[in-house]
């Protein structure tokens, strides 16, 4: 093994979408980074969906923007069909959703990669961790050689162990195209590590040419498109269709008939597949009274004719695909450019991490994205963020970001997974947010900005704009509160349109604001001012005012339950000197040695006496 | 769990005593003095002064006792905090309808220790004491958890079971509107949300309901009374009543309805369930009182065997003995005044037996302690307060769903926004889930993915 002449304080291994993340915020905050791929025409490479975001997703890379990650820029810059999901719902649940050009996204993620200081980007397939008593030290590759590193992160997607099913025909691979990675599991598990097996899938590529898109229903993306980006300010790229295309009875025929050589139904797959995104034949199995399943073909880029099907996954043989895509109308000539199909691979349990990611057998050696049970580019760019940002943290000593989960939805990720573990792939859904109306896309600048700047993230520049908004917001509310309109100079028609008209008193621009009928625009009518504030310190307000009496119920019960998310226990606690607790309360604890109180309360079967009863125990321990 | 706010606990044993004691522990103590305690003479209360007065209903005037009350400030008090302690008549409908009435002005019911507990964690206890604290949690908890057990099994947790159904469904399609807005699927009517909301919120009133009527608490603990014709089952009842109800007569198969009682056990109330002989029916009526006793045994915490020692074991006793398969079993051997015959096959040594004779009134303590210890083992433990408690946490949580439910309804009615709304769904399961366990983001993922065909 030959030892490389340089010390890193931070690699990275893989560079998909956590790895990117990982190694940018690492080297950003003034790390040196090293980070090693299979494949380095393959980063951050969109092996699925050509798109980011979606509900609770467009959440995460808004996030992950406010931090200081690279995602929300990199789709801003790539993006070629912008939409906000759910505009008439709330502001909480609505959720920007772009499709990405795949090859344009890829190159430019390597390229700020490629221009980052201090910052390495290598190929090579790690296949073992050098640990010196507990602590990670280092990497060894297949070429044989060892990169020293102070600390670790494994980010290796779909890859350890990677095995593709097309029908009953497997072959390894950490995705089509690509080698898989042999040996680092193992390595894992001979540490020490609970290695489990997971499964997805994706469906054929098809070729656009032998599509007849006129006989498809047609989805535009919004006119004004809105970016990602806190820092973006506007998107003129042109924009390009999606088509909407159904499944039928004959479909669905083709699909039964092959089941008998499904890897699915004869047993041959073991990982466990994900509920919210089966697979064509799952749908059909499953709910066999729906003759019809809706597919969104997709465009992979403005410089390629592949059309990725979404929801038509599959993991069927090969001939059973070329019917089933041309049973579909429109689709009847279609070519399949690269066929389906289902990839079984390994992951790490991920209640072995404390919440900063760092695993709790090997110290500075942190976990991030699919090798922790989830699934989706944005879930994984989340954890690869918060690895990066904390494996940086200790290199210069300093304690992690932790996310709370009334902070962010990456917090809700990553407690969820952390104390709850996973037994299939894990993908976010606002409604795993308890407080949602306190998580938005909107406000997630508020939310995270100063974390951001405080970790040295933030570029100056960025953080400047946005102590600027917040001051203006600040200013806002202000004028609100005090200006009044008064039953006698305001316009009859304005007060009678609203039923305000036997108006006795005055009121002020913020009360006039929390009506559900008063918009700002409405209030421009009698307000001429507040069309001069600008839209986004508009839109804030505008929010805050009409939902206060909800966003306070919850903020109440974030203080309800602050006392408990801050009470620390120590490492290594021992469990097994606490009297009073049930044999399996005992067990559970130790299983998944909680690193708060808030975590315990969480942990299935764990009742709030025990919780009681540790709380007791921790504050005599506090006392001595 | 949490420590700010105000809790309060009916802290003297249920029901015998001569006076009762709410105690009440937080910074709403005061505010709830001066909502529901008129002195006699106006003016406010000192701390540490005893007060007579009245409790009055503020809702409507209505007073519920005479009173004591004394009000401790911060820190000179048990928990270090605010205290009120409410010293009213002891009887148990007056000191649980004080405690509602505590509970509705904004305390929350207290968990097993937890004033103790406030107390260690607000510096009034040592270290030493804490480990008694912890023991304090554990063996109240336990007990707590053993009736508990007992009651999930019963009717009433089905019931609760059912309406906490239906909340989660409601909530799981409101959810589907909004996680999943891309997808080719059909979203509830607003028909079939209020329904099932307003389902549950009828299931809810019902047993509310029932509470006030006192009903529930002779739910708390259920034993039936089965056996085949004849061995003397509503004898049994009867000297447990120690007064004449049901008819008794040597004619086999008298009993038809159910009949139920409740019987004061060591102060425990158990609900006694004398049913129809067990046996091959003879006609259609005594076909009917069969099956209606046969229905009832899965829904009792205990079932009492009877069998008659004068007899011998037969096909008949068989046909209980199939029946009670996986219930809590006490065998009661009756007539033991008369020559014994009878000899028990090895499928009964598992269960407890006690001899007894309904003539002589042989036996009968045996058998009372016998089915209080079945409920409650171990001295330390007073069944009643848990009987009582339990009811009391049952209600304050029913309580607390249902308004929950009520808001929701109206703001989903005035068209709020679905994430909204869903607050206060979520807010109704929550209250339901501190009886029946918690149901966590995944299950509602779960209905979610059961009734959609969803996946991009």
């Amino acid at each position: 093994m030959v030892v490389y002449e340089e010390k890193y304080d931070v690699v990275v291994v893989g560079a998909g979408h956590a790895g990117c993340e990982a190694a940018l915020a690492a080297a950003r905050m003034g790390c040196k980074t090293l980070l090693l791929t299979i494949n380095l025409d393959s980063v951050a490479l969109m092996s699925c969906n050509p798109a980011i975001g979606g509900l609770a997703k467009g959440h995460l890379v808004r996030e992950i923007d406010a931090l200081g990650g690279e995602m929300g820029k990199n789709i801003d810059a790539t993006g070629i069909q912008f939409r906000i999901l759910n505009t008439k719902k709330g502001p909480a649940v609505r959720a920007s959703r772009a499709q990405a050009d795949k090859q344009m996204y890829r190159l430019r993620m390597k390229y700020v990669l490629e221009l980052q200081e201090k910052l390495e980007i290598k190929q090579g397939e790690v296949t073992g961790l050098h640990l010196e008593e507990g602590v990670v030290t280092g990497v060894d590759t297949k070429v044989g050689v060892r990169y020293p590193g102070k600390t670790v992160i494994i980010t290796t997607g779909t890859f350890m162990r990677g095995l593709i099913h097309v029908g009953l025909t497997s072959y390894p691979g950490g995705r089509a195209g690509d080698l898989p990675s042999i040996g680092l599991s193992d390595r894992l598990r001979d540490i020490g590590f609970t290695v489990g097996r997971l499964k997805t899938g994706t469906p054929a590529r098809l070729n656009g040419k032998t599509i007849d898109f006129g006989r498809l229903e047609v989805q535009n993306g919004d006119e004004v498109p809105v970016p990602f980006s806190f820092s973006t300010l506007s998107i003129d790229r042109p924009q390009l269709p999606c088509h909407i295309a159904y499944t039928n009875e004959r479909t669905h025929e083709i699909i039964r008939a092959g089941l008998d050589r499904s890897p699915l139904y004869s047993g041959i797959i073991q990982g466990v597949g994900p509920r919210y995104c089966p697979s064509i034949e799952d749908k059909v199995v499953r709910f066999p009274e729906k003759v019809r399943h809706q597919t969104f073909l997709e465009p992979e880029g403005k410089d390629t004719v592949e059309i990725y099907p979404s929801g038509l996954s599959t993991s069927l043989p090969i001939d059973i695909q070329f019917n089933l895509y041309r049973s579909i109308e429109g689709l009847e000539r279609v070519e399949i450019m690269r066929p389906a199909y289902a990839i079984e691979y390994d992951y790490v349990d991920p209640i072995q991490l404390h919440a900063s990611l760092e695993t709790k057998p090997v110290s500075n050696l942190y976990h991030a994205g699919q090798i922790n049970g989830t699934s989706g580019y944005e879930e994984a760019a989340a954890q690869g963020l918060i690895a990066g940002i904390n494996a940086a943290l200790r290199c210069k000593g300093k304690e992690p970001l932790i996310l709370g989960r009334s902070e962010a939805y990456i917090g809700v990720l990553i407690d969820d997974l952390v104390t709850l573990g996973t037994k299939e792939p894990y993908r976010m859904f606002t409604s795993r947010a308890e407080y949602r109306l306190l998580l938005r896309e909107d406000n997630a600048d508020l939310r995270l900005r100063e974390k951001g700047h405080a970790v040295g993230l933030l570029p100056e520049k960025e953080y400047r704009a946005f102590i600027e908004k917040k001051e203006m917001i600040k200013e806002e509310f202000a004028r609100l509160k005090c200006c009044r309109i008064t039953p006698s100079d305001t316009d009859p028609g304005f007060l009678s349109t609203h039923g305000l008209a036997g108006l006795q008193n005055a009121i002020t621009y913020e009360q006039l604001l929390r009506r559900p009928d008063i918009t700002y625009r409405e209030l421009g009518r009698i307000d001429p001012c507040s069309m001069e504030v600008p839209e986004l310190v508009r839109e804030q307000v505008e929010i805050q005012i009409k939902y206060q009496g909800y966003i306070e119920r919850q903020l109440l019960e974030v203080d309800r339950a602050a006392k408990l998310e801050g009470t620390q226990i120590p490492r290594n606690y021992d469990y097994k000197s606490l009297s009073g607790l049930s044999a399996e309360v005992r067990e559970k604890f130790i299983k998944f040695s909680p690193d708060t109180l808030g975590q315990a309360s969480r942990i299935p079967g764990i009742t709030p006496a025990a919780i009681t009863i540790l709380s007791i125990a921790l504050k005599v321990l506090k006392e001595q | 769990m949490y420590i700010s706010d105000t809790i309060a606990a009916i802290s003297t044993p249920v029901g015998e005593g001569g006076i009762g004691i709410i105690r009440v522990s937080g910074e709403n103590a005061r505010k709830i003095a001066g909502f529901i305690f008129v002195p006699h003479k106006s003016g406010g209360l000192k701390s540490h002064r005893f007060y007579y007065g009245r409790i009055i209903n503020p809702a409507d005037g209505t007073c519920l006792d005479e009173a004591m009350v004394v009000l401790m400030l911060a820190p000179k008090s048990y928990t270090a905090e605010d205290v009120l302690e409410i010293q009213c008549h002891g009887g148990y409908l007056v000191v649980q309808k004080i405690l509602e009435l505590v509970l509705r002005q904004g305390a929350r019911l207290a968990e097993p220790g937890e004033f103790t507990k406030r107390a260690f964690l607000n510096g009034r206890l040592d270290l030493v004491q804490a480990e008694a604290v912890i023991d304090v949690i554990r063996g109240k908890t336990e007990a707590a958890l053993a009736l508990a057990q007992h009651q999930r099994e019963g009717l009433l947790s089905r019931k609760i079971a059912d309406i906490k159904e239906g909340i989660a469904e409601s909530l799981a399609l409101i959810e589907s509107c909004l996680d999943f807005p891309e997808e080719d699927i059909e979203f509830a009517g607003n028909a079939e949300i209020t329904n099932l909301v307003g389902n549950s919120l009828e299931g809810i009133d019902t047993l509310l309901r029932g509470y006030s009527e006192g009903k529930l608490l002779r739910e708390g603990v259920s034993v039936l009374i089965a056996g085949k014709p004849n061995v003397g089952k509503s004898s049994l009842l009867n000297t447990l009543l120690k007064e004449k109800r049901s008819i008794v007569t040597s004619v086999p198969g008298t009993t038809r309805d159910i009949i139920e009682e409740v019987v004061n056990i060591k102060g425990l109330p158990v609900k006694m369930l004398d049913t129809a002989g067990i046996r091959e029916a003879r006609d259609e009526i005594e076909q009917e009182g069969v099956r209606l006793a046969l229905e009832k045994i899965p829904l009792a915490d205990l079932v009492l065997f009877v069998m008659d020692a004068s007899r011998t074991f037969d096909s008949e006793d068989l046909l209980l003995l199939d029946a009670v398969e996986g219930k809590a079993v006490l065998v009661v051997i009756n007539k033991c005044d008369l020559p014994v015959i009878l000899s028990l096959p090895p499928e009964f040594s598992a269960w407890q037996t006690v001899e007894i004779s309904t003539a002589t009134g042989y036996g009968i303590d045996k058998l009372c302690n016998q089915i209080y210890a079945t409920f409650f083992h171990g001295d330390a433990v007073d069944a009643r307060e848990y009987v009582a408690v339990s009811l009391a946490r049952q209600r304050d949580v029913l309580i607390r769903s249902a308004d929950s439910l009520r808001t929701f309804i109206k703001n989903f009615n005035e068209g709020l926004n679905l994430e909204l709304v869903a607050v206060d769904l979520r807010d109704a399961l929550n209250a339901v889930g501190e009886l029946t366990g918690e149901t966590t983001a995944d299950d509602i993922l779960d209905l979610i993915f059961q009734r959609f065909c969803i996946g991009k």
